[in-house]
């Protein structure tokens, strides 16, 4: 299984990078951690006419806290830089969750987020941890930058909203408020595999113990990650019992319209969104009076 | 004769090479002017072949030739039968094998139209692109009782149906009468689908022809390279002596790599003779899919008749067999599933059917298990239905209906795969139970802690399942044993290996006949100018045959050795010992000569010798049991089921096995346990996921779900050893014991953990997996 | 016309090497026949079965999911590096000694990946080494003769630590 004939190129600047992509669209794929890309040029699913090799920005790998309220993830971050980064996995718990459960190590000291975001499986996890964060991901071309929702920039299977001339190269999460607490959760056959179904859950409670935010947001049970966040408009204002987030649990399941695969049936897939909303919502509770 | 390794675990000679990448597998044949092949495989599953153009892909710069069927003119034809079909009568059996390259007609997914030869396998990849096939698409038979309706699409049209064969055998009793006079009669359907052997190595071929020296090398993953010299120096139009096939250290090899006279092993010496280069083929993964054999379904309906105790009255069994789009393996694998339902039970009466079916798949031949696993399966499930209907402990019901040890040899009648009526040559069948009840705890699970981890509200549960298995089958092996001039011993088989230890169990059989250590035994296998006779390693049969032909040339060098020392010290053989690499005088170990010396002497340079005199210290001998040697064993698991998600965990997995007498305990383990990860993929991970066009929707392994460190336990192994009275080392096979039953082993767990029988939901189909048991038990199994 | 060459410069087990590759030449193809360090295994070519595992500067990696190119600058450990002046490593001496190879095509990909999680995790858990593990596949041994090793191993290698 070797990949077809390409040209590579490995450039040395953003606007280079940039250049080439402008000039030959989609015609042309970013190399970054590869994957992704690469076991699909193997298969010859995708056959770029040209490799343009961004491994070389530096500037665009890191974790930028020094502006308050957020955290800026380089798209060219590795997930191992991210897993070993103490304090961004405290900041971002989901990611703690979600890391671990990407493949494995050896495809982890690869990755990026930025390729992993931009190929938009819709069984990867961390779509659905963007959503459920509210991210907003910063695009670039030749032509400027602009800013764009993780609601807005999944539009489809494999889609995002990234144009052929742009390049992703940097997410913006909302740094963590205070009295929340996040879980992400997912059933798969084999640690590492492709999620069946995976939730994530964020909880924000006030002062008296009532429920402020409840953000959710799936994988696997869609063409893009699935923002459930309206099955938890009950529980606003609510304080949390085990009956309101099996209500949510169960709108949950009436809202998604998972297609099934070979290891998975639409119903299947449609019950542990359920039970996993239902075991992800507790967590996140859990992990709100153990911070306390 | 003192046994200092024969029975010990010793570790490996093959191991440095392995461990330090030095060992040579076949993509590491780097051979000068070598080309490289890449195979065009059919897109669809059942198509008549219209056209296929390959002018353009012949014009890519970097190939250098491109071939179809018709390209090999009087060359192409179909592929030996392989296994006979054996002699039971009113057997109706439609042989149909594979060829080199489709012609007129694809009959599956994956099956070969056309042949890159390019200066790389990138640019040979590159060129398939431009071959332009127009096939006109059929549909395809896929479903095994769809494909024997009268409506059906036949995968060979001169049949006019989708019948490979058809066979009875019967044993004992009426079943009728057995099934008029039971107390209870279970009737039910099964299916068990095993998977692909997917070892982590593909297969490989590099063919080299001398021209000059008239010369044809072949490098092959092959399990049987003795065959495959014969085979193909008979196509090539060569003698035996111009062809030497090679098979390197092979990566797993499991059944599929016996398959022989595959396309590619048949096409590659042929081009390489036409090109006068040496071509290399490795299979990629995608297509090992496809193009290596598999093993797949059978659906059972089968009917068990018992008394009150539960003791078996008879066993009704009409099975369909799914054997692809071809058979040149024979019956083996359905008579395997035949003969092995029996178990190591008394069934007065048997009656078992079944029909093999053609469909538009891939071809099915033996995969670890070779169809044991489906028989296994029904009746150690029928066995589990009863047991819960009469109330009878499901370990107590096996219990009432084994075979009792004085019983033996036990004559089944029903003729085997090695043509032989079925015959248990010996067994204890109570102990192996009692010893895997007591290993997982069998009472006290029951009693006390699933009660207790209940209450707790975890779905715990236990199964077990016993298993005779027929090993060591014939027709022969041999082997040459001879001692050199530095005093390390040569040992030369025809079999191969494929990561069992031969090299170092083999090497014990030796290391104790001539009193060497086990490091200066030298094993050579797999290579036809070595040895040039031999079947191969296949059905659990190495250890037995190869072994016991080892240990007759060993025993026959040391009679030689100490002839030669007798003579030489002027003593009786009865005075001599053999130890340390030398022959010396009992009680005199000044008196010693070396082997080595010895192996000299046998060798003058001038000088006369006495008529009949062999030269050198060395033997061949042959070994060729007169039956199958009957290995059995239990196994026993405890789960543990997410109630919600229906994802399984393996708390415990208990072995007891019996494979008579062994050689090295420790890869004897090792065999086990990869066996049985096996079996835990076969069961609850690996499903080859056909569409009803037979087009294969997981063929990654991503998608086909071969068992990880997580998923396989630590396992508990124990066993007891009824020798074999077939061989002079008592042995029988167990290179398969740890695969075949497992699946019955998890689903009588499940079942049990779940409650399942409390809500009469029977778990009757192998693989499973968390979303399939989501559909049998929603809405309490409707 | 000729594929475009692109010339790089790595150092593998501690040599160095200049080569002139196509860019789409996989960097397991390179090692196994362009610098005929044949012990890394190709199994799958996605990624997936692990046999094709080799540190790139100390980290393990897919060989079989990179280009030649991108190794260009980098340092690359493979199981031919492992052994030192003939005496096996801690981890190779471990593995001989549990039998936890049989057919040895997955070994040297397990050997590069425990050998990176044992210099990280010097004292595992079963667990912890199962999951390590967990990346490999290995269709011979069951795991469990290699689980036994790595534990074995993870104290060999601590105590020859500096």
């Amino acid at each position: 299984m070797k990949p077809a004939p390409f040209k590579y190129v490995a450039v040395s600047s953003l606007e280079q990078s940039l250049a080439l992509k402008a000039e030959y669209g989609d015609d042309a794929r970013f190399l970054a951690g590869g994957q992704s890309l690469i076991p699909a040029m193997n298969f010859r699913l995708a056959r770029p006419a040209v490799l343009i090799d961004i491994n070389g920005l530096a500037e665009l790998a890191g974790v930028d806290t020094s502006k308050a309220g957020e955290i800026r993830i380089g798209a060219l971050t590795r997930y191992r830089a991210l897993e070993r980064d103490d304090a961004f996995l405290k900041a971002c718990p989901l990611f703690a969750d979600a890391l671990p459960h990407i493949a494995h190590p050896q495809i982890r000291n690869r990755g990026t987020i930025g390729g992993n975001l931009s190929h938009a499986d819709p069984a990867s996890e961390l779509p659905a941890v963007a959503t459920a964060m509210g991210a907003r991901m910063r695009i670039r071309s030749l032509q400027g930058e602009r800013e764009v929702a993780a609601a807005e920039f999944f539009v489809g299977l494999l889609t995002t909203d990234i144009k052929p001339d742009e390049m992703l190269v940097e997410i913006a999460l909302p740094a963590p408020k205070p009295r929340s607490g996040s879980a992400f959760m997912e059933v798969a056959r084999r640690r590492g595999d492709f999620a069946l179904a995976g939730v994530a859950a964020t909880v924000t409670l006030d002062d008296g113990g009532r429920c402020t935010d409840l953000r959710l947001a799936l994988c696997g049970v869609g063409e893009t990650p699935v923002d459930a966040t309206a099955a938890a408009v009950p529980l606003i204002g609510q304080a949390c019992t085990d009956d309101a987030i099996d209500a949510i649990a169960a709108k949950v399941q009436q809202t998604i319209d998972p297609s099934g695969n070979v290891h998975a049936s639409p119903d299947y897939q449609r019950h542990i969104a359920g039970v996993l909303t239902r075991r992800a919502i507790k967590a996140a509770y859990r992990r709100i009076a153990d911070a306390a | 004769m003192t046994t200092r390794f024969f029975g010990a675990p010793v570790k490996r000679n093959e191991d440095r090479k392995l461990l330090t990448g030095q060992a040579l597998f076949i993509d590491d044949v780097e051979l000068p002017g070598m080309l490289h092949a890449a195979f065009l495989r059919s897109q669809v599953a059942h198509a008549r072949i219209k056209r296929i153009d390959v002018s353009r892909a012949r014009a890519v710069a970097g190939v250098v030739a491109v071939y179809t069927a018709d390209d090999f003119g009087a060359y192409w034809h179909p592929g030996p039968l392989l296994v006979m079909p054996p002699p039971i009568a009113g057997i109706v059996f439609n042989a149909r094998t594979q060829v080199p390259l489709a012609r007129d007609k694809v009959r599956h997914v994956g099956e070969p139209l056309a042949i890159v030869i390019a200066e790389s396998r990138y640019i040979a990849e590159d060129a398939l692109d431009d071959i332009l096939v127009d096939l006109e698409e059929l549909p395809a038979a896929v479903d095994l009782e769809a494909a024997l309706q009268e409506d059906a699409a036949t995968v060979h049209d001169d049949l006019g149906s989708n019948v490979a064969s058809h066979v009875r055998q019967t044993k004992g009793g009426d079943y009728r009468g057995a099934a008029a006079r039971a107390a209870l009669v279970l009737k039910r359907r099964f299916r068990y689908e095993h998977g692909i052997s997917s070892p982590i190595e593909t297969r490989g071929v590099v063919a080299q022809w001398n021209a000059r020296g008239g010369q044809m090398t072949i490098w092959d993953t092959t399990q049987a390279p003795v065959f495959i010299r014969n085979g193909l120096a008979a196509m090539l139009g060569l003698g035996e002596r111009q062809v030497r096939v090679i098979a390197p250290f092979v990566g797993g090899g499991f059944g599929p790599k016996i398959m022989m006279f595959y396309p590619e092993e048949v096409t590659l010496p042929w081009i390489s003779m036409r090109l006068n280069r040496p071509i290399k083929w490795i299979e990629d993964r995608l297509e090992h899919f496809f193009a290596t054999t598999h093993e797949r379904g059978q659906i059972h309906d089968a009917e068990i008749a018992l008394d009150g105790n539960g003791r078996i009255l008879g066993i009704k069994d009409v099975f369909l067999h799914d054997t692809g789009a071809y058979n040149p393996y024979g019956l083996t694998v359905p008579i395997n599933s035949q003969c092995t339902l029996l178990g190591p039970y008394v069934v007065p009466a048997y009656d078992s059917t079944f029909t093999s079916v053609f469909t538009n798949l891939p071809i099915v031949t033996p995969y670890r298990g070779a169809g044991r696993q489906h028989g296994v399966f029904v009746i150690e499930r029928l066995l589990d239905l009863a047991a819960r209907e009469l109330k009878i402990d499901p370990a107590e019901i096996r219990r009432r209906n084994l075979i009792p040890p004085d019983a033996f040899p036990y004559e089944q009648e029903i003729i085997y795969q090695d043509f032989h009526p079925l015959s248990y040559d010996s067994g204890n069948y109570e102990p192996v139970l009692d010893k895997a009840l007591a290993a997982i705890g069998y009472k006290e699970f029951l009693a006390h802690e699933q009660p207790k981890l209940r209450a707790e509200g975890r779905c715990v549960g236990i199964g077990m399942a016993c298993y005779v298995e027929g090993t060591g089958i014939g027709p022969y092996e041999g082997a040459k044993v001879q001692v050199q001039a530095n005093g390390k011993v040569s040992v030369v088989t025809g079999i191969g290996t494929q990561g069992q230890g031969h090299f170092t169990s083999f090497a014990q059989i030796v290391a104790d006949q001539l009193g060497v250590d086990v490091t200066d035994v030298d094993i050579v296998t797999g290579d036809t100018d070595q040895f040039y006779w031999g079947a191969g390693t296949f059905a659990s049969r190495g250890a037995v045959v190869a072994g016991n032909a080892i240990s007759a040339a060993a025993q026959a060098v040391r009679q030689k050795a100490l002839k030669l020392a007798a003579d030489s010290f002027e003593c009786a053989e009865e005075d001599l010992v053999v130890a340390d690499g030398k022959v010396s005088i009992t009680g005199i170990p000044e008196k010693f000569i070396r082997l080595g010396e010895l192996a000299q002497r046998a060798n003058p340079m001038r000088g006369a010798v006495k008529p009949g005199t062999e030269p050198g210290l060395e033997s061949t001998q042959y070994f060729g049991p007169p039956s199958s040697s009957t290995a059995n064993g239990v196994h026993a698991a405890i789960v543990e089921v997410d109630p919600e998600t229906f994802d399984l965990k393996i708390l415990k997995y208990v072995v007891v096995h019996d494979c008579g007498t062994v050689i090295n305990p420790m890869i004897l383990e090792g065999q086990i346990h990869g066996g049985v990860a096996q079996g835990i993929g076969n069961a609850f991970y690996e499903k080859l996921a056909f569409d009803d066009q037979g087009q294969l929707l997981n063929a990654s392994l991503a998608d086909y779900l071969l068992p990880t460190a997580l998923e396989v336990p630590r396992m508990v192994l124990d066993h007891t050893v009824t020798p074999s009275p077939l061989n002079p080392l008592g042995i029988k096979g167990a290179g398969e014991a740890g695969a075949i039953p497992v699946g019955p082993v998890i689903a009588q767990a499940i079942e049990n953990s779940l409650e399942l029988n409390g809500k009469t939901i029977e778990l009757l189909e192998i693989p499973l997996s968390p979303s399939r048991l989501f559909e049998l038990t929603r809405d309490g199994g409707a | 016309m000729q594929p475009e060459q692109h010339e790089i410069e790595l150092i593998v087990n501690g040599t160095s090497y200049r080569r002139a590759v196509e860019g789409r030449l996989l960097l397991s193809d390179f090692l196994r026949h362009d610098l005929l360090l044949a012990g890394t295994h190709v199994g799958c070519e996605h990624g997936v079965c692990g046999a094709c595992t080799v540190l790139l500067d100390g980290a393990p990696v897919r060989s079989c999911l990179m280009l030649a190119v991108q190794a260009n600058g980098h340092e690359l450990a493979t199981v031919e590096g492992l052994a030192a002046n003939d005496e096996l490593h801690p981890i190779q001496k471990a593995m001989h000694q549990h039998h936890g190879l049989q057919c040895g095509y997955c070994t040297p990909g397990i050997l590069m990946t425990m050998t990176a999680f044992l210099g990280e995790n010097p004292e595992p858990s079963e667990d912890g080494v199962r999951e390590a593990l967990s990346g490999n596949l290995c269709r011979c041994t069951g795991y469990q003769n290699i689980v036994d090793a790595m534990l074995d191993a993870a104290k060999a290698m601590k105590t020859a630590a500096p």
